[in-house]
């Protein structure tokens, strides 16, 4: 049983002599950053908007979180993708519809790409979020009252910064889904690593030396996001609480 | 507006749930058995005192783990066959099914995220009963058997549940190597008859009540062992 290992294929010009293979899938991995980046921002609006919405205690706006909640994470994330790449523009007004479908490529791909994952990940930003209010002591928020704060402003100021601190670790770890998830862009047509190194092997035939740069590149963003997201946290550490840099200071002591 | 057309959905009925949803069914079912088997496996592994073994089992947790699912499924597709040549001694590259393709994959993949789950069950089970086990002159396999895992699936039963509707959703990627599951089926009748509208959306609907009622199902049996602890 024998395959053809080549791995200088990676100095070789791509079809489309735009540059070398390797070129090519850091090119993919522009994309996946750029799907991937401008998702995670709209899931940031989108979860920490209905997660503190979650927990103003209106069964109106409750149920409607409710109902949005279990919409986008009950369908799987490649039938939404269909969804807005796909259904959206047919059901539309047709002058919208119409409009919709004139985006050229490759935008035109990747704009319902980054709704369709910005949306689907922010039902689990806002999972986190709702966990890190309800997590908070009681008092932060009598307290906030008290000093005559309105409620808007005891969210701006006192809830939602602790929150934030609270719940870093777990929205680090739903960025990286996040990243893993934006391969599913390529069903659109969304040119990005995945779908390269899919194409590199169709075009050269070499399998192995294209997943396997595939998987490397992959491997080396997660290192690095957890990298940054670990930095990140330590700055922003709320002092006295257990994990905070005076508390464990203090305990060396 | 779009006019919908529901007869293209009732014409595709049969192939719909007679060949796509089977398909996606087993594979879930096949999957999760043995996704579960080979993650209490792996999590027994990154518990255990051979400090070899824990950082294998840990780095094949970590490395599926950082992966996107469809690149895994992509990697299996092409490595099967070499890897079936291999075992098999023969001289081309071995025949494999997309449905034992995908089985392998999902298997291998969902395994990892089995295990963590597990390894989070076993380690919330008092280290007492260990120790009560051993002081009883049980060995390692029947503490284990007899009571740590009993304890430890039964705690995380609701999150491997969870999980296994999770993958259940996964199994919808399976697309991508153009097997016939639901969506599969839905997405060839749609481009067949013109039809995406009408089949992705009757796709996503029939996704949601099942996945909807499994995630129901999931809140009360979390009701009810919460309850019983």
């Amino acid at each position: 049983m024998s395959y053809n290992w080549n791995w200088a294929i990676f100095f070789d010009l791509e079809p489309g002599a735009t540059g070398t293979y390797f070129a090519y899938l850091l090119g993919g991995l522009g994309w996946t950053l750029v799907i991937a980046g401008l998702a995670w921002m709209l899931a940031l609006l989108l979860g920490f908007l209905v997660g503190t919405l979650r927990t103003i205690g209106s069964s109106v706006i409750e149920r409607c979180c409710f109902a949005y909640t279990e919409l986008f994470r009950n369908i799987p994330l490649l039938v939404q993708m269909f969804l807005w790449y796909f259904v959206l523009p047919e059901v539309v007004p047709n002058s919208l519809g119409t409009a919709i479908k004139a985006i050229p490529p490759p935008w035109g791909s990747a704009y319902p790409a980054i709704l369709c994952l910005g949306t689907f990940m922010s039902v689990r930003v806002a999972e986190q979020v709702r966990a890190g209010i309800a997590s908070l002591p009681r008092g932060q928020m009598a307290a906030a009252l008290a000093i005559g704060l309105t409620r808007r402003q005891a969210y701006r100021y006192i809830i939602l910064p602790l929150v934030i601190r609270i719940i870093l670790p777990p929205l680090s770890s739903e960025f990286l889904n996040t990243i893993k998830n934006s391969s599913l862009a390529l069903t659109i047509g969304v040119m990005e690593l995945t779908a390269r190194a899919r194409a590199m092997q169709e075009f050269s035939f070499q399998v192995f030396e294209a997943f396997a740069a595939a998987t490397i590149i992959y491997l080396v963003v997660n290192l690095f996001v957890v990298f940054c997201m670990s930095h990140i946290e330590q700055r922003i550490q709320i002092s006295g609480v257990i994990g905070g840099r005076k508390s464990n200071s203090l305990l060396q002591h | 507006m779009y006019d919908f057309d529901i007869d293209v959905i009732e014409r595709s009925f049969a192939y719909l749930f007679r060949d796509g949803m089977s398909f996606s069914l087993q594979l879930t079912g096949l999957a999760m058995i043995g996704g579960l088997l080979f993650g209490t496996t792996l999590a027994l592994l990154r518990l255990s005192n051979v400090r070899v073994l824990r950082l294998i089992a840990g780095g094949y947790v970590n490395l599926m783990r950082s992966l996107p699912l469809v690149l895994v499924i992509f990697w299996f597709y092409f490595l099967v066959p070499y890897v079936g040549a291999w075992l098999t001694g023969s001289g081309q590259p071995l025949k494999v099914g997309a449905f034992a393709s995908a089985l392998i994959t999902f298997t291998l993949f969902e395994a990892a995220y089995y295990c963590e789950i597990i390894r989070a069950g076993i380690q919330s089970v008092p280290s007492g009963q260990v120790s009560a086990a051993h002081a009883l002159g049980l060995t390692y396999a029947q503490t284990m058997s007899l009571v740590v895992l009993p304890q430890a699936l039964r705690n995380m039963a609701p999150v491997l549940l969870t999980q296994t509707i999770i993958l259940f959703q996964d199994t919808s990627l399976v697309y991508v190597i153009s097997s016939t599951d639901f969506l599969g089926a839905a997405s060839k009748v749609a481009n067949r008859d013109h039809r995406l509208v009408e089949m992705y959306t009757f796709a996503a609907l029939v996704y949601f009540l099942i996945c909807f009622t499994g995630s129901l199902y999931v809140r009360r049996l979390q009701a009810r062992l919460l309850v019983i602890r």
